[in-house]
């Protein structure tokens, strides 16, 4: 039915319509003269790369920002937006990519809030529950928000916006969090209320499953509106070209060298998360010379304790040892003399690893004062430096002397990364390199990365794209809440299994466990001086 | 002996219980008011106004507590309010850094009570004390129970009916919901088309004005007239901010905490200490508040949390 809706696109009536659309942050230009339209009862995505205004237009659409210029017509009418309310009252309702609910209220509470009218909680539940069977929904409306599961998150979110009636569907970036189980379910419940006669705007840069599931793709590049297509009528190489703005020859590609003996070798690992429940358990895996490990796992399984136990930074139990030798009480310093480098982009890029009002200058200067003889800063050398960085990885920036905070997030990332594998490690940590950026700029990393690879250098990647992840590493480690899943070889697996393996549904580690995961055969130390090193360790613990 | 003990924990209660009450109102929107002890001090100083504009127009003879206790109560709520109105439109509207503001606020109310409260005629502070505490008569012939439940004046019950109707306002009601979620995420509820301005106004105002009854409730009830002084009354502001931490942002459990707030207070008239001593037992509520604030964080409890906004304005247009 979806199909034959696609055909007759021309002649449908027009849901939403929005005409020379303006909107700017601080003198630059987020969305610039846009003119979009949505019919009714279609699947319309808005492709761009990261920072091409996508994100900024729907929140113009949903009362959050105010359009500066131009005008948007709801069901043929000219509409004023000034408040999410207005938005509701015009039938919007708009799924965020960063979730907006209360932790601590139950999903019940979190969907009624808001709305004034004197329904009885009960009739809320029934209506709640009619919501719920009619899409397959499944979900406990009691439990509290913090008790829940991304997916889960995901889901009140969603039922939130029909319980509002609302007829037009706004979904951000809805996959970014999802296993792809997940996501083909969501795909489903989304094709659902299609052909329920909603209107849904999917904002999305993943070529896949703008194919997949729109009926139409809008494309957006800095800012500008560059043209709808009907994805029956494209491929992925044209809607690259439209959202990139040139041809790109870009390739990912695993890049095939002979291996080196374990640089880093790991056994037992267990860290715990700040607020003291298990973060990593009993975990063992190894790193080789010229080898890219890749780490898969919804966001918040031990990613991010994994790698600060690694640098240091968090307290463990278990082994940690650099070729043959025992890590475990080195200081952060020492880990990074030895040759040991992260670079972790969290959400917010500024939080960690950057001071935002310093310069560039000045924040390299953070990593490498310690070289500094006597009492006064040697500004030179680090001003050379930072002109290195920014012709090697082509920062877009006034200076050298410019605060990091004025930078585009994706410049602001080069700097991070570029700073963190400019130091020559022979092993480097690196969690969503890529996070935020655009292609080019992605590509780029990746080519970094490839390059030390090919220096030898062994690299844990944790990542968030499973296609990436499948074409650009060597072998796969999978994490579901702190465990390991198994360690896969990535020719030999397929995005399904580790899917499977991401939600726990599938654990190797329990399927064959004659097979000693994430131990080396080939390992530095007999299995006499592993015995050893977690004798001396318990002792150093007592 | 026991028993004048606990009258008087819980008539010394009450002053820590009005500022607790209207600032876990504020704080369940999300704003730190630390402008409670200046805010306490314009209360006192508009209830010593409307003590003294009752006595312009009516005479000292026979004084009218039905007449004078709304009087006192209106324009201690009104200029508490008129305080919670600064901080409101500096931090809501135009915002400020909440923790400067309340401290300003805090640095003004105290300011303006040694200022204009000290050119004021107190003269008949005593009298309309008499009045504003005047309630149940002959309580004593019940003995104990009268002396432990009747004693007291109106505004003794008014604090703990506001405790119960404000804890249950605050769980139960559609509209305490919505402010419990500005609290906790403004641009949640906000996308969920909560009016994030007028509830933060709304519940500034109110919480204030609430807060400000216990200046007026510790200079005509609690002290009978006899001590208009700033500076106790600023060191009571405190402890109510303290309390609201105390009772994890619950005024039900707030008001049981006032009572011990308030004990701690009077023992050393029961016990017979040494100045230095009572110096130490001034410390107490602040070393219970600690422990509260260390178990809660070590049992992690999600319920017993700030507002997870708190401190935080809510600008909507923020990226």
């Amino acid at each position: 039915m979806g199909n034959e809706n696609a055909n007759n696109l021309q002649n449908r009536e027009v849901a939403v319509e929005l005409r020379n659309i303006s909107k700017h942050f601080k003198g630059v230009y987020a969305n610039k003269n846009i003119n979009i339209s949505l019919f009714k009862g279609e699947i319309l995505s808005i492709l761009g790369e990261n920072g091409s205004g996508k994100t900024t237009l729907m929140n113009m659409l949903s009362g959050i920002y105010q359009p500066e210029e131009g005008e948007i017509f709801i069901n043929g009418e000219k509409a004023s937006i000034h408040s999410p309310r207005d938005a509701f009252d015009y039938g919007i309702g708009m799924v965020h990519q960063h979730f907006k609910l209360v932790d601590v209220f139950t999903a019940a509470e979190n969907i009624v809030l808001g709305i004034k009218d004197k329904e009885s909680l009960k009739d809320a539940y029934s209506k709640l529950t009619e919501i719920s069977t009619r899409y397959g929904f499944d979900i406990d409306l009691k439990k509290k928000i913090h008790n829940m599961s991304v997916s889960e998150k995901q889901t009140v979110e969603i039922i939130k916006v029909l319980y509002r009636n609302a007829s037009i569907l706004i979904l951000d970036e809805p996959t970014a969090v999802l296993t792809p189980q997940e996501a083909d379910k969501l795909f489903g419940i989304i094709r659902k209320m299609r052909d329920d006669g909603k209107s849904i705007i999917l904002i999305t840069h993943k070529l896949a499953e703008v194919l997949s599931v729109s009926d139409r793709v809008a494309i957006l590049r800095k800012g500008e509106y560059i043209t709808t297509l009907n994805t029956k009528e494209t491929d992925e190489r044209e809607l690259t070209e439209y959202m990139v703005g040139k041809k790109v020859d870009l390739k990912l590609e695993r890049l095939r060298i002979l291996a080196s003996p374990p640089v880093l070798e790991i056994r037992g690992l267990n860290v715990k998360k700040d607020d003291g429940t298990n973060a990593i358990q009993d975990l063992s895996f190894y790193l080789r010379g010229g080898q890219i490990l890749g780490v898969a796992g919804i966001a918040g399984c031990g990613q991010k304790e994994l790698c600060e136990a690694i640098v240091g930074l968090r307290h463990y139990t278990g082994l940690i040892t650099h070729k043959g030798q025992n890590i475990g009480g080195f200081s952060p310093e020492k880990i990074k003399e030895i040759g040991i480098r992260m670079s972790f982009i969290p959400e917010d890029r500024l939080g960690l690893g950057l001071a935002p009002n310093l310069s560039i200058t000045d924040n390299l200067l953070l990593k490498t004062y310690r070289q500094n003889k006597g009492i006064f800063v040697d500004r030179e050398t680090a001003r050379s430096e930072a002109k290195e960085l920014i012709e090697r990885y082509g920062v877009v920036t006034p200076s050298t002397e410019t605060p990091v905070k004025n930078l585009s997030g994706g410049n602001i990332q080069k700097i991070l990364v570029g700073r963190e594998i400019g130091s020559d490690p022979n092993v480097i940590i690196t969690a969503y390199p890529v996070r935020g950026l655009d292609i080019n700029s992605s590509y780029m990393i990746y080519d970094i990365l490839n390059e030390e690879k090919a220096k030898n250098t062994s690299i844990l990647f944790i990542g968030e794209d499973l296609d990436v992840l499948l074409t650009f590493c060597d072998k796969i480690m999978v994490l579901c809440e702190g465990k390991c899943m198994g360690i896969v070889h990535t020719k030999n697996t397929t995005k399904e299994e580790i899917g499977l393996m991401m939600t726990g549904a599938k654990n190797l580690v329990e399927l064959y466990p004659e097979k000693e995961q994430g131990i080396a055969p080939d390992s530095l130390l007999t299995k006499k001086e592993w015995k050893q090193l977690a004798k001396e360790n318990e002792k150093n613990d007592k | 002996m026991i028993i004048s003990f606990i009258v008087a924990a819980i008539s010394m209660g009450v002053v820590y219980l009005y500022g607790c009450i209207g600032e876990t109102i504020i704080e369940k929107g999300g704003n730190l008011n630390l402008g409670i002890p200046g805010i306490m001090c314009l209360g006192a100083l508009g209830g010593a106004v409307g003590v003294n504009v009752y006595f312009a127009i009516f005479s000292t003879a026979n004084v009218s507590t039905l007449l004078i206790l709304p009087v006192a109560i209106f324009f201690s709520f009104l200029f508490a309010s008129l305080g919670g109105l600064v901080y409101a439109v500096l931090t809501v509207s135009l915002q400020a850094n909440q923790n400067v503001t309340g401290l300003a606020l805090t640095t003004f109310g105290v300011g303006m009570m040694k200022f204009l409260g000290s050119n004021m005629n107190h003269d008949n502070f005593t009298l309309a004390s008499k009045a504003i505490k005047k309630l149940f008569v002959n309580y004593e012939v019940l003995g104990g129970f009268g002396r432990l439940f009747l004693s007291y004046g109106f505004l003794v019950y008014l604090a703990f009916l506001l405790a119960i109707g404000v804890g249950l306002f605050i769980k139960y009601t559609r509209v305490g919901l919505f402010l419990r979620a500005i609290g906790e995420s403004p641009k949640t509820a906000d996308a969920q088309g909560v009016n994030v301005t007028k509830y933060k106004y709304l519940a500034i105002l109110i919480g204030s004005g609430i807060a400000g009854l216990g200046g007026l409730y510790y200079v005509m009830d609690r002290s009978g007239g006899t001590t208009f002084v700033e500076a106790a009354i600023e060191a009571f502001g405190w402890l109510s901010v303290a309390l609201v931490i105390f009772s994890m942002w619950k005024p039900w459990v707030g008001a049981l905490g006032s009572i011990l707030f308030g004990g701690l207070y009077v023992l050393p008239q029961y016990v017979g200490i040494s100045n230095i001593q009572i110096k130490l037992f001034d410390l107490f509520p602040y070393v219970v508040t600690v422990l509260v604030l260390i178990i809660t964080s070590i049992l992690d409890a999600k319920n017993s949390q700030p507002p997870a906004a708190l401190g935080v304005n809510y600008y909507r247009e923020d990226r």
